[in-house]
């Protein structure tokens, strides 16, 4: 108990922070940045297995993300029948032309040698396999986009319950990072962020521009829901009558009916977006507990100590027999599995699917803030950075513009100074998370909550 | 009289336009290339670095504008880009001595500088947007064009217009100067030389009596001039968008690494390649075959290899070629 007291005091003083919100601002934005704050929590623990257990850098973290969401749509749309007929048999036949390729490329890497004839050959297979592709494909895509451009003008989904996009976003995460893993994985630090940095854009760039499979920066909206829909609560006599229940305080006080009714509403429509965000946040917090007792478990098994053994001086992990470049990949890969089930999350809250918003200061580089404030090593650590740099990321808009009050108090409101400090507001954030970042850095390298292993 | 239309052809569209954009990737990647080989970190705070030093060149500019300082044909920002500079390389070391320094002293790791370095990019980035704002600017004015479409059609009977535009011209001329006057310093001067041998053998630099301190001070004069001018030169020939500076920094670091990261030379040449290949497999060569192919064998699509929105995946794919196969680079830099 004594040994965790600052992990519990951080965790109270982040809840009441939150609650603080509810109480004096109101309790669907306390909720709604919860529900974030959980996302971010799942995104942190994906990085934090990958940075803090094994000392991996990834950059792509959006990639991942989006790929997780690509997934929600993907299971939870729709098919699009006259799409399919259009040109699905010409996507699937693509899709078995590629992988016609990476078996032949495989085959030609085994059977070969090593040497220049093979480059050749293989670099043939793929320029060739390309042409093909893309003349079988592009009057299937052209059919596809036709169909309805305004409404579907893509392929559509399975039609599934989107929960199940969660694994399946962690399953298409967990492929790329397998494929971007044996090609990366070999370069030194560095290189690797900068190179995961720019396949995460290549995916990004995907996702925007392949209509068909997409919708591209058409987006797509009206995702099925986990949850109930507000407008299907406020109409169900039960949760009138919870409402009423629990706000009976207040509604005893108005005595005129036609009132106490106009009240009552105002509290079911409230209430009822409380109530749906409080459903994600049920969902939510299950995976969050379920991924921090799995990566509990792991970090203080023996495949942890390993993992931590092959962190701290490799070649020694390595001369000692374990298999050094296995465990990477295998770690790299569950970290970004972790990152798709949250992107999935992300887009199940929403609700909506759009390719245009994954830029990589908000998906990669706040997430490495979080890792890093919050304590890289730690998943209780990562998880606090999660809620408090999404929290600080949130109200830094409302705290900006409290100091620039503060500090342009003596100035005339129409002041050139001052106006423009207060249109600047919103940019407030990115600087209070680079001084955040710097600062922590600086002067506690290990995070609020550092890495603690304890030889039980 | 086809085939010239077909070479006019190109070179108006491609060939004039990658080489100003390789220009401004050039010297972006040699900015990075050498932050990389002296001071031995991947600094992620580049594009924004270079949005900084074009913040200070567009808030010089409309200073003499408004003063009714101009060049004539020339843009103002030239006369705005000294000043520009030495605001920037301030910047540079303030940075430098409340920041990297610390790390550098106690020899962290180059993965820890970078940590820090995007600590220094989310506080530019919001420094940039603070004072000038998020939106596009533009801040070009004088002559635009050198020739332009209609004017050389009617001078050469052509078919085909050739323009050039004033930026782009100013962008390869300055590019050149600049680049030649730094490998001049690197390879004839004392100093220049010395700041190779650190990067090469800090140890051995150290040993032989080469002063540390002023060659940090001078990686990031040279850096500040290389960024304020790529800056500047990028933002005069399209626009200023913060954004899309930050965007910039993938297709530097492609070039620097395509280059051979640590080898300045390389990193010039590599953001010709980057420039070339993308436009070279997003152009649309329908055109061009209609001139250079008899009529009855004429296109019927645009014969583009890869659609225009795919023009940054292109420069990635060609780094992730280049990783795969000669990590060290093209032109031989940093063993990986």
């Amino acid at each position: 108990m004594r040994k965790n007291l600052n992990v519990i005091a951080a965790y109270s003083i982040m809840m009441g922070l939150i609650i603080l919100v509810g109480i004096f601002q109101s309790w669907n934005i306390a909720l709604s940045i919860f529900n974030l704050c959980l996302i971010s929590a799942v995104m942190t623990m994906g990085a934090n297995i990958q940075w803090g257990y094994a000392g991996l850098i990834n950059f792509g973290i959006m990639g991942y993300t989006a790929l997780g969401g690509l997934a929600a749509v993907l299971i939870s749309v729709n098919p699009v029948q006259e799409a399919w007929s259009a040109g699905g048999s010409n996507i699937l036949f693509s899709l078995f032309l590629i992988i016609g390729m990476v078996v032949a490329v495989r085959y030609v890497l085994k059977k070969y040698e090593n040497s220049k004839i093979r480059t050749y050959i293989i670099a043939t297979i793929i320029i060739l396999g390309i042409i093909t592709i893309r003349f079988v494909s592009e009057p299937g895509i052209e059919a596809i986009e036709e169909v309805d451009p305004a409404k579907t003008g893509f392929l559509g989904g399975l039609g599934l319950p989107i929960i199940f996009s969660w694994i399946v976003g962690a399953l298409f995460a967990g492929g790329l990072a397998f494929v971007i893993g044996k090609v990366a994985l070999g370069l030194r630090a560095d290189y690797l962020a900068i190179a995961t940095l720019l396949i995460s854009e290549i995916v990004i760039a995907i996702i925007k521009h392949e209509d068909w499979l997409t919708r591209g920066v058409k987006n797509v909206i009206g995702l099925k829901r986990p949850a109930p829909y507000e407008v299907n609560l406020q109409q169900t006599d039960w949760f009138i009558n919870l409402v009423e229940k629990f706000k009976s305080s207040k509604l005893n006080l108005i005595s005129d009916i036609t009132e106490r009714q106009a009240a009552l509403n105002q509290f079911v429509i409230e209430g009822s977006s409380v109530f749906v965000k409080l459903c994600y946040s049920g969902l939510f917090l299950v995976v969050v507990i379920i991924l921090l007792i799995l990566t509990q478990k792991a970090l203080y098994s023996p495949w942890g100590r390993m993992m931590r053994a092959i962190r701290d001086n490799e070649e020694a992990a390595n001369a000692m027999g374990k298999n050094v470049v296995k465990q990477h990949l295998l770690i790299f890969v569950l970290g970004s599995a972790i990152v798709g089930i949250a992107g999935a999350m992300l887009v199940t809250q929403d609700g909506l699917f759009t390719p245009g918003s994954y830029r990589p200061m908000r998906y990669t580089f706040l997430i490495w803030v979080m890792v890093i404030v919050g304590g890289s090593g730690n998943n209780f650590g990562a998880i606090l950075g999660g809620f408090a740099v999404w929290f600080l990321w949130i109200e830094a808009a409302p705290i900006g513009l409290y100091l620039v009050n503060l500090t342009t108090a003596g100035l005339d409101d129409t002041h050139f100074l001052k106006v423009h400090l207060i249109e600047s507001v919103p940019y407030f954030r990115f600087l209070m998370m680079g001084i955040g970042l710097l600062l922590i850095m600086r002067y506690r390298p290990k995070g609020i909550l550092p890495e603690k292993i304890e030889i039980k | 009289m086809d085939l010239v239309n077909a070479i006019i052809l190109l070179l108006n569209y491609i060939f004039v336009p990658a080489l100003a954009y390789g220009s401004q990737l050039a010297l972006g990647a040699i900015f990075v290339t050498l932050i990389y080989g002296i001071l031995r970190f991947a600094n992620f705070a580049t594009g924004d670095m270079m949005s900084f030093g074009t913040m200070f060149t567009i808030l010089f500019t409309w200073y003499f504008q408004s003063l009714g300082i101009s060049l004539g044909v020339l843009p103002t920002a030239l006369l705005a880009i000294p000043f520009a500079i030495i605001f920037m390389i301030g910047y540079m070391l303030l940075i430098d001595k409340f920041v990297f320094k610390y790390y550098r002293v106690n020899k962290s790791p180059p993965v820890q500088l970078a940590m820090v370095s995007i600590g220094v990019m989310f506080v530019t980035q919001a420094v940039v947007r603070i004072i000038i704002g998020p939106s596009d600017r533009r801040f070009f004015d004088g002559e635009k064009f050198i020739i332009k479409a209609g004017e050389f059609k009617e001078m050469t009977g052509l078919n085909e217009g050739l323009a050039i535009k004033s930026t782009q011209v100013l962008t390869i001329i300055v590019t050149m100067a600049l680049v030649s006057a730094l490998f001049w310093f690197l390879n004839k001067t004392k100093t220049g030389k010395s700041m190779r041998a650190y990067s090469d053998n800090e140890d051995l630099a150290l040993l032989s009596g080469i002063d540390p301190k002023k060659i940090v001070m001078i990686t990031w004069i040279i850096a500040g001039i290389l960024a304020t001018i790529g800056g500047a030169l990028y933002g005069l020939d399209k626009s200023f968008k913060p954004f899309t500076y930050f965007n910039n920094m993938l297709p530097i670091f492609a070039a620097a690494i395509v280059g051979g990261i640590g080898n300045p030379f390389g990193a010039f040449l590599g953001g010709y390649v980057i420039a070339f290949s993308e436009i070279l497999l997003t152009y649309a060569y329908r055109k061009f075959f209609m001139y250079v192919l008899p009529e009855t064998m004429e296109p019927d699509g645009l014969v583009q290899l890869l659609s225009t929105d795919y023009k940054f995946a292109v420069s990635f794919s060609i780094l992730v070629i280049v990783l795969l196969y000669r990590p060290s680079g093209i032109f031989k830099g940093k063993i990986l």
